[in-house]
């Protein structure tokens, strides 16, 4: 294929879901069937296109050095022109396997679990939306297009977590996620327009496969004498961006409640789409932290706080008791992982395991789906004590939906409701086993497991062999990290599918549709063989066994980068850690939860830790936000919590919300005294020739006619004294 | 194109539409109306064919028409477009039809109300394209007249105050900058010609030229400032906008406001690059302030107009940052913000004025649910808040990208005013604009969530009347305006940097 039609074909590849978008909003919101079909079609033909550019480029060793693809002038801007361009690159074929076949596989589910919900229509276009604006980001091949579909991605998120939207914490979850993303976007904005005043064109390849550009950016000293290079505080604006979508401390207290969406959305946002593109973006730009310096303040920075990030998420993840909220906590932990991992310098594995990542967290997200469709189920069959036997699935999920949509009692989706689901739903428990061992890292007939040693591998080496601090630290801390991974893993699945039902719902709950479990299964599939894109090829036994296909990855995306990451030599330590703490976890997780499982009203064994608390308040990050910002403002104050809404008060944003109504009382005051007060004083004085003109002439338009005279005389009179 | 005047008739189309609105007995209410509309809509299409057919290549000044009028004070009728000033006629037009449009069904006393809003919207348009001042000031001017009448005549609450306030606030901004013109005026050639006083002011010996730069731009600046609402001279903003009748408040905060910028632009820092240039960092530094001060306010208000005024206060900051950038990006930036910020708070007033027209209320925290009644009305006020915070896929994000990355490609220039020192500093101003949005999408986003998609909890609002044609054909006229060139931003900025390069080199010529 030449290189114009897979050119071509990359503009062409976000189109359909986009243009689904817009003929659902404006043609077809009405028709709930035409809608679904036209959006799963259109993802289908993406998914299309896409696989066609992949397969045509991933035996292209040099793609790296010679991206494919072509601009079109955006936006004049004197000198240059802002492009917008697309561009396939090693790294963006790899996302362009992943999205569109997570996607397509999440928007079939879809069709399922929305079924019966009112405004299925509007929920395809905005899926539709949020997929297109994915994959634009992924065929991008400048900052200003990423920026655009991030931004898009951004506001489908907002509609999408914010779909229940009558249910006021839906309403309030999509805020803060919109808002808690949008800090770290200005950071990304701002590191754009540092970027562009630098280096005059935001193209990747312009900039980062450029070493006289990179050379250049590291020898200017930052904007205000920071006292780093531009490359370093530019890096570090952009992994702002990272920070926030990717849902990394301290911006990571948005994803938690980004949960109030529909489960397929909390996997589109989970998996394929919008965190995986913060560090979609931040490996983008991992020559440019290079340039930064290799043990420079950006990958300090980036390091620490993926390692921090990966340790809470995990710890937090042991205490929580709702199913899709363990696994958000498990992503913002294995987002860490990835941000760590690029921290220490280890590309090749960051990206590794961002793919299977994608892989087996959109399946635990869907499984989790069917497990609380199923729940839902029950609890209506329960609460009802009658058969329907001629039911169909469509009627059971009417129901349903309309509870998840109205709070009440009865939480489907509490872990301590559920047990014994495994026989009552086979298939979903199968494809979540895989889906949790593969998360657990369960050694080699995992995904999972190959990711996650690649990233240990790269840690030990820099760090306990080269002797890296930062690297020694990464290490440690996602060795820990990993264990508890692999322990609130065996929990979950405990609670869930082993032992006894602990609630009427759980007894009654059925397996889901076959458009439901069939993307489970796909997604297994790939959650258990995926990792053999990337085998290392001394790893005994299976290094001989892939032969040839060892280190595809490596070897592919490696080109991005302008010096060929060093091959490790396979060492046995970081692979006998990798496998201990798996086994470890798991081993912990059954010996407590599997061993005699949990008996309804039984206390969960965890709560008897000292630090349960803690760790089920998720360490107080959001109360501290709400103490720092809120509390001593509200001391002093006394009247403006009257005046704005209190009941919306309570996390950070409102915590600067709270602040800037307490500034602007001392505003409005000075606007109302100072200001005011004077053109008042003016103003007096006019009115009161008004009144005396109103006394003269009754009539309004009479008197402001008046008025402009006498102001009109007044310049005249101005005017003759000063130039006469 | 033929030698068709078609400038003149784009601003003299209103204003015969306001003489033939007189002679209309005033019952015929239907008549006035029709007329009314008929006018803005000749004024929309020709404005269209100036922005369509100013030739991008060729930039500079085009359309241009110029007779001689008072030629012993060196006065004359003199007008033309050019790729800075076209886009605004577009805007003009949009806005002021749109404005129609909506007062359609709720106008008392039609024949006065049409006539005296043509004959505001007849000085703005020649306000745009006056290139002899005295022609502008007298344009400029012509404005202010029917704002006070409207505002007082057709307001809502305090309205005599509002319009009082409006009035002295604008009068004195522009007898300040009259001030000044009169004094270039007198030293450099005796011609209100805007091109012979601009050769004339560079002709003066380099020393003396410089000087009277210096010393005249601040006082044009700001007095143009003052309807630009530069702070801390906003103050007749909020209020003023929070009494205008509805539509008065989409051409002011529209269309009005950016009359004040451009001939900021246009006088101030075109005639006086060097004074510019040494008084900008003050410029810079009102902004931002006024820019937080702004959004800050907002935040406070549950007033909708107030929240709307205080946000065009906030987007007419960021286009006053983009001048005062001096350079191409932020000149285009400021440009296209002008057109984006201009349709948008035209926008956002009109929705607001279908409310109060319904509902009699304004107070955010007294409305629930309105999306169920009015979705079209949802789906715009979504559109302009996301316009104004910077949402790619509308305009408001390329403008406000242009004027960030101008302004910190300025951040890099040496202060005219601090000998030694450059702009550093700008890099804050670009921070703290940047957390801004952030404040402004916080606030309306939370105001849409509010008054539209809350579950309805006042049932009275569940019986108001749906929005008619009209008021929908407005609301997706401006929003498609918004779309198209947010999409598509080339389609305004090929005209508005055709305009601006030829400015860019003025400034260099200078220097």
């Amino acid at each position: 294929m030449s290189q114009e039609t897979i050119a071509t074909l990359l503009w062409l590849a976000p189109l359909p879901p986009l243009l689904a978008f817009a003929v659902i909003a404006l043609f077809t919101n009405r028709y709930r069937q035409t809608s679904a079909t036209i959006a799963v079609s259109a993802m289908i033909a993406s998914l299309v296109i896409s696989f066609l550019v992949f397969f045509n480029v991933w035996q292209m060793q040099d793609l790296g050095k010679k991206p494919i693809g072509s601009q079109i002038g955006w936006l004049p801007t004197g000198d240059t022109v802002l492009n917008i361009g697309v561009a396939v690159d090693p790294l963006g074929a790899t996302f362009l396997f992943m999205v569109p076949l997570a996607c397509t596989l999440i928007f079939i589910y879809s069709t399922g679990y929305m079924a019966a919900d009112p405004l299925y229509a509007r929920f395809f276009a905005y899926l539709s939306l949020f997929a297109g604006s994915m994959m634009g980001l992924v065929v991008s091949d400048n900052l200003l297009t990423l920026f655009i579909f991030w931004e898009l991605m951004g506001f489908c998120s907002y509609s999408l977590i914010g779909f229940f939207y009558r249910k006021p914490s839906a309403y309030r979850a999509a805020v803060k996620a919109f808002m808690t993303t949008r800090v770290g976007d200005m950071l990304l904005l701002l590191g754009m327009v540092y970027l562009y005043a630098e280096t005059g064109t935001l193209n990747f390849h312009q900039i980062l496969r450029n070493e006289e550009v990179l050379n250049s950016l590291a020898a200017t000293p930052a904007v205000l004498g920071l006292g780093i290079s531009a490359a370093g505080l530019i890096a570090i604006l952009i992994f702002g961006g990272t920070v926030g979508k990717s849902a990394q401390w301290p911006l990571h207290v948005w994803l938690p409640d980004a949960m109030e969406g529909p489960t397929p959305v909390s996997a589109m946002i989970h998996a394929a789409t919008m965190v995986s593109a913060g560090v979609f973006m931040l490996l983008r730009f991992f020559p440019l932290l290079v340039a930064a310096g290799e043990h420079g303040t950006a990958f300090t920075i980036v390091g620490l706080i993926g390692a921090f990030t990966a340790f809470l998420g995990a710890t937090i993840a042991v205490a929580q008791y709702d199913i899709k909220r363990v696994l958000a906590f498990s992503t913002i932990s294995q987002l860490g992982f990835m941000v760590a991992a690029v921290g220490i310098g280890a590309y090749v594995a960051a990206t590794f395991h961002l793919l299977t990542h994608a892989f087996f967290k959109a399946l635990l997200f869907l499984a989790s789906g069917s497990v609380i469709h199923g729940m839902e189920h029950g609890h209506h069959h329960a609460s009802h004590h009658h058969h329907h036997h001629d039911h169909d699935g469509h009627d059971h999920d009417a129901h349903g939906h309309e509870d998840e949509h109205t709070a009440h009692d009865f939480d489907p989706q509490d872990m301590r409701n559920m047990g014994g689901l495994r026989q009552r739903m086979p298939i979903t428990f199968v494809t979540f086993l895989i889906g949790g061992l593969a998360l657990a890292g369960f050694p080699f007939i995992t995904a999972g497991f190959w990711s996650k040693d690649e990233i240990f591998a790269d840690a030990y080496y820099h760090g306990l062999v080269k002797g890296d601090g930062l690297a020694t630290l990464v290490f440690i801390v996602l060795v820990v990290s990993a264990l508890l991974t692999a322990f609130y893993t065996m929990r979950q699945i405990a609670m869930t599918f082993l032992g006894q039902p602990r609630s009427e719902a759980a007894a009654n709950a059925v397996e889901s549709v076959p458009s439901m479990t069939f993307p489970l299964i796909v997604l297994a599939v790939f959650a258990l063989f995926i990792g053999f894109i990337n085998i290392p090829k001394d790893f005994p036994v299976f290094g001989a066994l892939v032969g040839d296909g060892a280190y595809w990855l490596k070897n592919f995306v490696a080109s991005m980068l302008l010096e060929k990451p060093e091959p490790l030599a396979f060492n046995a330590v970081p692979v006998l850690f990798s496998i201990g703490v798996a086994l470890g976890g798991l081993g912990l997780g059954w010996y407590v939860y599997a061993r005699s499982p949990l008996q309804a009203g039984q206390t969960d064994p965890v709560e008897r830790l000292p630090i349960f608390n803690f760790l089920a308040n998720r360490w107080y990050w959001d109360e501290l936000y709400r103490k720092i910002f809120v509390a001593p403002l509200q001391a002093i104050a006394d009247g403006y919590s009257s005046a704005v809404d209190k009941g919306v008060i309570d996390r950070i944003l409102e915590g600067g919300y709270a602040l800037g109504a307490r500034m602007t009382k001392g505003f409005a005051e000075f606007d109302r005294v100072v200001i005011t007060g004077f053109s008042d004083a003016v103003g007096r004085f006019f009115r009161g020739l008004g009144d005396w003109g109103r006394e003269l002439q009754s009539g309004q338009v009479q008197n402001y006619l008046l008025s402009g005279l006498i102001m009109v005389i007044a310049i005249l009179v101005f005017f003759l004294f000063l130039f006469q | 194109m033929t030698n068709l005047p078609v400038l003149t008739l784009i601003m003299l189309v209103p204003l015969l539409g306001a003489l033939v609105i007189l002679l209309i007995p005033r019952e015929r209410e239907d008549a006035i109306k029709t007329v009314a509309a008929t006018a803005s809509f000749i004024s929309l299409l020709l404005s269209l064919v100036v922005f369509l057919s100013y030739d991008r290549q060729a930039g500079g000044f085009q359309f241009r028409e110029k007779t001689t009028w008072i030629p012993e004070f060196g006065i004359g009728y003199h007008v033309g477009v050019d790729g800075f000033s076209a886009p605004l006629l577009v805007l003009t037009g949009i806005v002021m039809f749109s404005a129609v449009l909506v007062s359609w069904r709720s106008a008392e006393r039609p024949r006065e109300y049409f006539a005296f809003l043509l004959l505001l919207v007849a000085g703005v348009f020649g306000s745009f394209m006056a290139l002899d001042i005295f022609l502008l000031l007298i344009f400029y001017e012509l404005v202010l007249f029917p704002v006070y009448v409207l505002i007082a005549g057709w307001g809502s609450k305090r309205r005599e105050y509002a319009a009082m306030k409006l009035t002295i606030y604008l009068f004195v901004g522009s007898l300040v900058a009259i001030i000044g013109l009169l004094v270039l005026y007198f030293q450099a050639g005796r011609s209100f010609d805007w091109f012979e006083l601009q050769a004339g002011i560079r002709s003066l010996p380099p020393e003396q030229s410089v000087q009277l730069q210096r010393t005249w731009f601040l006082p044009v600046f700001v007095g143009f400032g003052v309807l630009a609402s530069l702070w801390p001279l906003h103050n007749w903003s909020p209020d003023g906008y929070a009494a205008a009748p509805t539509a008065v408040s989409m051409l002011h905060g529209g269309v009005l406001k950016a009359t004040g910028a451009y001939c900021g632009l246009r006088i101030g820092i075109q005639l006086m690059p060097e004074g510019a240039k040494f008084w900008m960092p003050v410029i810079v530094f009102l902004c931002m302030a006024g820019l937080i001060y702004a959004a800050l306010i907002a935040f406070r208000q549950t007033d909708l107009k107030y929240i709307i005024g205080f946000s065009s206060v906030s987007h007419l900051g960021l286009v006053l940052l983009g001048l005062a950038a001096l350079n191409e990006l932020g000149f285009n930036g400021a440009g296209l913000e002008l057109f984006a910020g201009g349709v948008m708070t035209g926008l956002m007033f009109a929705l607001v004025g279908m409310i109060y027209e319904r509902a009699h209320i304004r107070d955010v925290t007294q409305l629930s649910g309105l999306a169920r009644t009015m979705p079209l009305a949802a789906v715009g006020f979504v559109i302009g808040s996301l316009t104004l915070m910077g949402m790619p896929g509308l305009p408001g994000f390329p403008a406000e990208l242009q004027i960030f990355m101008g302004l910190w490609q300025a951040s890099t220039t040496p202060s005219a005013m601090f000998s030694g020192a450059t702009n550093g500093w700008y890099a804050v101003v670009v921070v703290a604009s940047v957390i801004v949005i952030v404040i402004n999408a916080a606030w309306t986003l939370r105001v849409a969530a509010r008054i539209y998609f809350s579950e309805p909890q006042h049932p009275e609002l569940q019986s108001l009347p749906p929005l008619d044609a009209l008021e929908k054909t407005a609301i997706v006229l401006m929003c498609a305006t918004l779309i198209i060139a947010g999409v598509l931003p080339n389609t305004v900025m090929s005209v508005v940097s055709a305009g601006v390069q030829a400015i860019v080199k003025g400034l260099t010529a200078a220097g």
